[in-house]
This record gives C-alpha cells, sequence and structure tokens, in this order.
C-alpha cells in the first residue's frame, strides 16, 4: 500500500497508453467515423438533389408532350384543309373536264347533223335530177347544167 | 481457497493480509514482503497493468486493420458505440476544443475498466496459479494499489497544472490562488481554499478509485473466507451454498461499481481538464 518508485513506472505506462490509443484506437476510428458521417451527408445531399431535378425533368417533359401534341393537332388541322382543298381541287377539275367533253360532243353532234344534212341535200338534189329527168324524158346533163343544179341544191 | 490459506499458515487475518501483499521487487522487508523505502517495485501491479495496457493497443491495432466504414461488423460496432459514449461525455462536459482530452478519456474508461475487471476473477484464482510458478505473494488488481491510481490523477494533475497556466497565462493562474473564492479583501484565506481544492483534485480522484475497489476486493475475501474456514465436515452442506450466493450477488453489484468508477474517473478528468481551460474564474 505505500507510495513506491511504481508510480513513476505506472505514469509512464499510463502516458504511453494515451498515445497509443489517441495513435491506433481514437484516431483512425473517429476519422472514419468522420468520414463516414461526411458521407452520409454527401448521399443525402445527392438525393435530395436527384429528387429535384427528377422534378424538373418531369415538368420538361410534360411541357416538351403538350408542345408536341399541339404541333400534332396543328398539322392534322393542316392536313385536314389540305385534303379538302385537293378534293375541292379534283371537283372543280372533273366539272371543267366534264364541260369540255360535253362541249366536243355538241360539236361532233353538229358535226354530224350538217353532214348529214350535206349528204340528204346531195341525196335530194340527185333525186329532184332524176324526178326531172323523168319528166323531161331525157338526160339532164350535168355538166350543161350544173348551174342549175348547183342553183338547185343551195336551195334545198 | 484452502491452498491459499494453508501456504499462509492458516488465519483469517494471516490470508487476507497476505492476499493484500504486492509482489516486491527491491527494497523490500523479507518477512512481511512489504517495501520499505521509496526504491520498492510492486511486479504483480505493473506486470497486470502493462499486460492489460497491451491487450487494448494490440486490440485496437487488430480492429484498425479492418476497420469497415460501410459494413462495420459486431466488433467494431461495439467500439464505435464506446468512442462514441466517450466522445459525447467530453461535448457535454468540456468547453471549447482540444484533441487530446477525448482519446485521454477513451483511455482512462478503458483501462480503468479493465484493471478494475481483474476484480472480478477469483480472488484465489490468479494467486494460485501464480503459486505453481513460485511466486507466493500476488495482488493481481492493479487499481487496489495507490500507485496506480495516484499515477493516472496525478498526470491528470499535472495535466491541470500545464492547462491552467497555458490558457489563464501564469499571471491568471496565481491571480485564480490569490482571488478566487471570496475576492480581494481575504487573500490569505482565497490562497488556503484555493490551495486546498487544487489539491483535493489528484487526492479525492485517486483515493476514491483506490477505496471502492480495495473495498470491493475486501468483501470478496470475506466472502471466500466462508467457504475456506468455516466448511467443515458437514456444515459445508449449508456455508459453501451460502459462499457462492454471497460471491454472485457481490460479483454482480461489483460489475456495477466498477464500471461506475471507470465513469467517475473518466468524468472528473473531463471536468477538472475542462475547469482548467475556463478562464472566467
Amino acid at each position: 500500500m505505500n507510495i513506491t518508485v511504481s508510480l513513476f513506472g505506472q505514469v509512464l505506462a499510463f502516458v504511453l497508453l494515451i498515445w497509443f490509443v489517441n495513435r491506433v484506437l481514437w484516431g483512425p476510428l473517429s476519422a472514419m467515423m468522420a468520414e463516414r458521417q461526411k458521407r452520409i451527408a454527401d448521399g443525402l445531399a445527392a438525393a435530395d438533389k436527384g429528387r429535384h431535378e427528377l422534378e424538373l425533368a418531369e415538368k420538361r417533359a410534360k411541357e416538351v408532350l403538350k408542345d408536341t401534341k399541339a404541333q400534332a393537332a396543328e398539322i392534322l388541322a393542316q392536313a385536314e384543309k389540305r385534303a379538302s382543298e385537293i378534293a375541292e381541287e379534283g371537283k372543280a377539275n372533273a366539272r371543267i373536264e366534264g364541260e369540255r367533253l360535253l362541249k366536243a360532243a355538241r360539236a361532233e353532234i353538229d358535226q354530224e347533223a350538217n353532214r348529214a344534212k350535206e349528204h340528204l341535200r346531195g341525196q335530194v338534189a340527185l333525186l329532184a335530177t332524176a324526178g326531172a329527168g323523168k319528166i323531161l324524158r331525157r338526160e339532164v346533163d350535168a355538166r350543161a347544167h350544173a348551174d342549175l343544179m348547183k342553183d338547185l341544191i343551195a336551195q334545198i | 481457497m484452502s491452498e491459499a490459506v494453508k501456504q499462509s499458515g492458516g488465519g483469517t487475518v494471516e490470508y487476507i493480509q497476505h492476499h493484500l501483499t504486492n509482489l516486491c521487487a527491491g527494497d523490500c522487508d523479507p518477512v512481511t514482503h512489504q517495501a520499505t523505502s521509496f526504491w520498492a517495485w510492486h511486479l504483480d501491479t505493473l506486470f497486470f497493468s502493462v499486460a492489460l495496457a497491451v491487450l487494448i493497443i494490440a486490440f485496437s491495432i487488430r480492429l484498425g486493420r479492418n476497420l469497415s466504414a460501410d459494413a462495420p461488423g459486431p466488433l467494431q460496432n461495439f467500439v464505435e458505440s464506446i468512442l462514441e459514449f466517450v466522445a459525447g461525455q467530453v461535448k457535454d462536459t468540456f468547453p471549447g476544443h482540444n484533441p487530446l482530452i477525448a482519446p485521454l478519456a477513451l483511455t482512462i474508461f478503458v483501462w480503468v475498466w479493465l484493471m478494475n475487471f481483474m476484480d472480478l476473477i477469483p480472488v484465489d484464482l490468479l494467486p494460485l496459479l501464480a503459486g505453481f510458478v513460485g511466486i507466493h505473494y500476488l495482488k493481481a488488481v492493479p487499481t487496489t494499489d495507490l500507485n496506480t491510481t495516484f499515477a493516472m490523477s496525478f498526470t491528470v494533475f499535472a495535466m491541470i497544472i500545464y492547462y491552467n497556466i497555458k490558457v489563464k497565462g501564469p499571471v491568471g493562474y496565481l491571480k485564480m490562488f490569490l482571488f478566487h473564492p471570496f475576492g480581494k479583501f481575504l487573500v490569505p484565506v482565497n490562497v488556503v481554499m484555493s490551495l486546498i481544492e487544487e489539491i483535493a483534485k489528484p487526492l479525492s480522484l485517486g483515493l476514491r478509485l483506490f477505496g471502492n475497489l480495495f473495498a470491493g476486493e475486501l468483501v470478496f475475501l470475506l466472502i471466500a473466507l466462508i467457504g475456506g474456514t468455516m466448511a467443515v465436515g458437514w456444515a459445508a452442506a449449508f456455508w459453501l451454498p451460502l459462499q457462492v450466493i454471497l460471491d454472485l450477488g457481490w460479483l454482480i453489484f461489483h460489475l456495477l461499481v466498477i464500471t461506475l468508477q471507470a465513469f467517475i474517473f473518466m468524468v472528473l478528468t473531463i471536468v477538472y481538464l475542462g475547469m482548467a481551460h475556463t478562464s472566467d474564474h
């Protein structure tokens, strides 16, 4: 129970142990724990940032979608307009073509009618000359009476 | 324990005295084996305290080698919780910042606890084992030796003085002695009061730990005596179970005491050094 030189031995052991504990236990462990704390804080901050960015991206995606929809609607409207225009154009073209065909047909009919008239007139003239020949009992000289004949045909 | 009793020649007083005698080397009385002058080494105290210190260091090195920040093992978790407990105490009671205080507190807590824990090893086991190798005196608990407790408390005291002078300055420290409790009109009283206050710090720190552990060791010895001296013949059927029950009860209670004493030593060290770091006295 006496105080002896062991006291100084114990002081030395105590001081050395403090130094060692600081060196091999407290130092590395508290540094590691501080680093872990920092990493956790960083991770949480990164998660927050990520969430924020996600929100922004969602907002942007919505905007893009809205724009796209609007564009699509516009394109659709334009296409419909163009389609009706084309249809109108087609209708107009068809009418013009029809009218043209009608006109051509009428002209042909008229032509045919005229030709038939001319033919008929010729026939009538022949018949008339033949009838006159029969009445005069002689051959009407076509050449001699060409003027007469022409006149006659014109009259018919 | 009966072996020990026979070794010491029987007798309750001799048994206890024998157990409370350190393994002395140097200036020792050849009959009583007590230190006769300052130049005596208590080899058992030195051996067990240094062995436990080496244990702490070896354990720390082994732990430090596979330290993992992401997946700490159960051992690392345990040490981390002790570390955080000590760091919390330092944070709560120590003003300002000094990187030495927390490792110091951790060292005191762990080392004192381990040295106190030696008290829970059956009182006759280690002396018996030592007897086999020819060592006939062994006091296994270093903290039941005043040399250990005063070594720590005086080291702390030296740090108190060092930081007082460092923080307050030599003049400020002197002023604390001259004017501290009652102002400048009662300087002689102030000096006496402050001196007592300062000297009481290491003395109470060392004596508290020593007293608690010494008393605990003594109670263990007395309980061991129940079976050792009274259990003769049929009486053993009564005394031996009583010894076991009493021993178990005191063991469980003492587990609390050794932890509490280690904690008190640590907290008071932090508080005293915190007082040394404040300059408003």
